[in-house]
């Protein structure tokens, strides 16, 4: 008999209340609600209240050529409950130009790193980050690899280094 | 890029402060024995003790999520291999976990169980490497070589099981590439024998140690606040008292039909992080020993009709339904289907939660297929751990915390 | 060791227990049978490494097990896993800081050739960017493939010997060493000098043509 995840009905009753109709969907028993980029951050502060205290993951995904998508990128934070182990899962969608979100380090100091790596390979600004740095590729580095417009093998960097031979070591 | 000196003032509460000329940096990795694999620290020392650390990472980042988007979800499990390189069965089974819960796919009884016991295998092994390291890091040599003779002896079952010692690539969608025969129950058997006696002396080597326990008692203390505000998870948690552990709090596959217990700590140093390693691996022998005794028959992988997993050559010969499900999974335009959907799912993996988030487009690759890795968060603790200790606690902290740089960069 | 200055006569009168052969093969012997190797382990492939190097198999068995871990002190660099762009300048200032004569073991297939990863980040075989003298396939290799491989090494350095005498040209070597100690920025160095991009360029250009 598999497990699944306790309800979080209440939940999405207390955000209706609180913050007006959200759009919320449930596939095999996890619950996703998607926010508005304006209200991502007191969502945040107000689910973290309702003891969602752990932070799992900050992650987004490019809908580039995903079939039937409105937004370029939706970004994706998971949530859980070390007391009641309920999980959440909350969508934030943003567009270019230039996609935008408000960070997430006031309240967990786990986002830290996350966000910068969605930054990294992604391109998603967190304003209010207090140190918003690349994190996996080099600092030179100029594109932002996981958007779906570049390329698997890239566009040349990793072959783009001095040779050294037999006579030069 | 140079390897020059990192801005400091940027991260931290203590840093930034102007009348610290007198302060000397040391760059720490990415090429270090202590570092186990690469990753880099700049720490800020005021005679032997560190007043700020800077870690840095990247220096294996291989674009692993990017090549998810385009493998498809039965040959990726060959790069999640390479991911956490200590357990490679446990990420196996993460990876699988998670495409069965996008495509809902439900185990049969004998490969859930069948899972769970190379799973908790690969727990063993990890916790055999990561504890080792740290007995190797603070001059235990001895017991290094104890923990790395039997993981020698879990390769070998992995070997008899799979052909692989170590990259096993073992699950499939739906099942396994290959059952269990009895020459594995076999050996499996006789580590569950003599594996006790080894963790005992191992445990009498170094457990009341005194320049052990000096040296990790007391060292990088995290409190259970502060584990869940930065998002610890596995064993680094729980040895700060938080009492979160997914086999127990989402019985995955079939970990809820055993008897096992939680292994917990107060303390919250790397002495509690150690001593919680020590007892899990008392724990899963508990969970094997239960499921080698009780491992259901039956077939290992799901039924035809489901359309994910090969039939055996048996059914491909003789029945129509097998003749037609081959066909359909090996053509490069058909496979199964996938839905229009995303999910995450995650196991309770040697180091803490492991789980990856998958979207599906129909098509047989990921959309997109993230990784959601506990050593990053890990390493994102050290500066708050390490602040205070002195140079020689470095490894300790960086060796409790069990940085895989593979699973850490990605 | 007695040195025969002058030799007279056609044949040579040797006293007892006296070998002669060449100086060059004495040295070889002498270097092969010391190797140190400095582990530049990276991923996978490094837990086989330690494997090679813990209780079972016991790489000490063949006089190359004193790991060391500053490249000053090593002449063997076992590069064991994959090397990304964010490791390659790392790599290299590694290489340059070992003494000669030294060599480069490329364990594994990501090490080799880049393996399964043809992603943008990571190198396609370290040999594009260092010398390197023995290859080990496999995905990571077995331990006793790459005590096999070190095995062959020795086979090599005995019969490579001292001949070219390139160890023992210091002030050429910290010439041209100085011309490439600043490995700054590799984004920015000119495409048109380097030819491996060349190289790359060329055959993307290929198959697009190809294509069409």
């Amino acid at each position: 008999m598999p497990y699944t995840l306790p309800s979080v009905t209440d939940v999405l009753a207390g955000l209706t209340n609180r913050f007006g109709s959200l759009e919320t969907s449930l596939n095999r028993g996890q619950t996703r609600v998607v926010v508005p980029e304006p209200l991502s951050f007191d969502v945040l502060a107000w689910l973290k209240d309702q003891g969602f205290d752990l932070l799992i993951d900050v992650t987004c995904v490019d809908y580039l050529e995903y079939k039937a998508a409105k937004h370029r990128y939706g970004l994706v934070y998971l949530l859980a409950s070390t007391a009641t182990n309920q999980r959440l899962t909350l969508r934030v969608f943003v567009d270019d130009p230039d996609p935008t979100v408000k960070s997430a380090v006031p309240l967990w100091e786990a986002a830290n790193w996350l966000e910068r790596e969605v930054w990294d390979l992604f391109g998603i600004r967190f304003t209010g980050h207090p140190d918003l740095r690349r994190l996996v590729m080099p600092e030179e580095f100029t594109a932002h690899p996981l958007r779906k417009d570049y390329p698997l093998q890239g566009r040349g960097e990793r072959h783009n280094f001095p040779v050294i031979t037999r006579d030069h070591s | 890029m140079s390897i020059a000196t990192a801005e400091f003032g940027t991260s931290g509460p203590e840093a930034g402060a102007r009348s610290e000329d007198y302060l000397w940096t040391l760059n720490f990795g990415p090429q270090h024995p202590a570092t186990h694999t690469t990753l880099r620290i700049v720490l800020k020392l005021d005679g032997e003790r560190v007043v700020d650390a800077l870690p840095e990472m990247g220096y294996l980042h291989s674009g692993f999520e990017k090549l998810g988007e385009h493998l498809t979800f039965n040959q990726y499990v060959t790069v999640t291999d390479r991911m956490n390189y200590i357990s490679p069965m446990a990420n196996n089974v993460a990876w699988h976990h998670a495409v069965e819960a996008l495509l809902g796919i439900e185990l049969t009884p004998r490969c859930a169980s069948i899972r769970t016991i190379i799973a908790e295998l690969a727990r063993i092994s990890d916790h055999l490497l990561s504890n080792g390291a740290v007995g190797l890091d603070t001059g235990a040599f001895t017991f290094f070589l104890y923990a790395f003779y039997q993981r020698e002896v879990i390769y070998d079952i992995f070997e008899t099981l799979c052909g692989a010692r170590f990259t096993n690539s073992y699950t499939r969608v739906g099942g396994v590439s290959q059952d269990f025969t009895p020459l594995v129950i076999e050996k499996i058997g006789g580590f569950l024998k003599t594996f006790p006696k080894t963790l005992d002396d191992m445990e009498r080597l170094l457990t009341r140690n005194r320049i052990f326990v000096d040296r990790t008692k007391g060292v990088g203390v995290l409190t259970k606040e502060e584990a869940i505000n930065r998002g610890a998870t596995g064993p680094v948690a729980r040895a700060s008292g938080v009492t979160r552990d997914l086999r127990k709090d989402e019985p995955y596959l079939a970990y809820g039909d055993f008897d096992f217990q939680i292994c917990c700590a107060s303390a919250g140093d790397c002495y509690a992080r150690y001593l919680i390693r020590m007892q899990e691996m008392r724990e899963s022998l508990k969970i094997v020993a239960q499921a080698i005794e009780n491992l259901p028959a039956g077939p290992v992988n799901v039924g035809i009709d489901q359309r994910t997993a090969l039939p055996t050559k048996q059914q491909v010969y003789s029945t129509i339904e097998g003749t037609i499900s081959h066909f359909e999974l090996s053509m490069s335009n058909r496979g199964f289907e996938v839905p229009h959907e995303e999910s995450y799912a995650a196991i309770e993996a040697p180091n803490g939660e492991l789980g990856f988030y998958i979207v599906g487009d129909g098509s047989e690759n990921a959309y997109r297929a993230r990784c959601r890795p506990p050593s990053v968060l890990h390493f994102a603790l050290f500066p708050h751990l390490i602040r205070g200790h002195t140079l020689s606690d470095v490894v300790a902290v960086l060796g409790s915390l069990n940085i895989i740089a593979a699973e850490l960069d990605r | 060791m007695a040195v025969v200055h002058s030799v007279s006569s056609d044949r040579l009168e040797l006293p007892e227990n006296v070998v002669i052969g060449r100086l060059d093969s004495l040295a070889s012997w002498c270097r092969k049978n010391s190797l140190w190797p400095m582990p530049f382990a990276t991923a996978c492939c490094g837990i086989e490494l330690m494997a090679t190097g813990a209780a079972k198999h016991d790489l000490a068995r063949f006089g190359a097990e004193v790991f060391r871990f500053s490249p000053r002190q090593c002449d063997l660099m076992i590069v064991a896993g994959r090397v990304v762009m964010k490791m390659l300048p790392v790599l290299q200032r590694i290489w340059q800081q070992m003494h000669e004569p030294k060599w480069c073991i490329s364990m594994g297939a990501c090490a080799s050739t880049g393996g399964v990863f043809d992603t943008y980040a990571v190198v396609q075989g370290i040999d594009r960017f260092i010398p390197v003298d023995m290859y080990v396939p496999g995905c990571p290799p077995r331990p006793e493939q790459l005590i096999q491989a070190i095995i062959d090494l020795q086979d090599k350095i005995q019969r490579e010997g001292t001949i070219s005498g390139r160890e023992f040209d210091t002030a050429g070597r910290q010439l041209r060493k100085r011309a490439l100690v600043e490995i700054a920025n590799p984004l920015s160095i000119d495409a048109a000098r380097n030819p491996n991009l060349q190289r790359e360029l060329a055959a993307a250009a290929d198959a697009v043509a190809g294509r069409n």
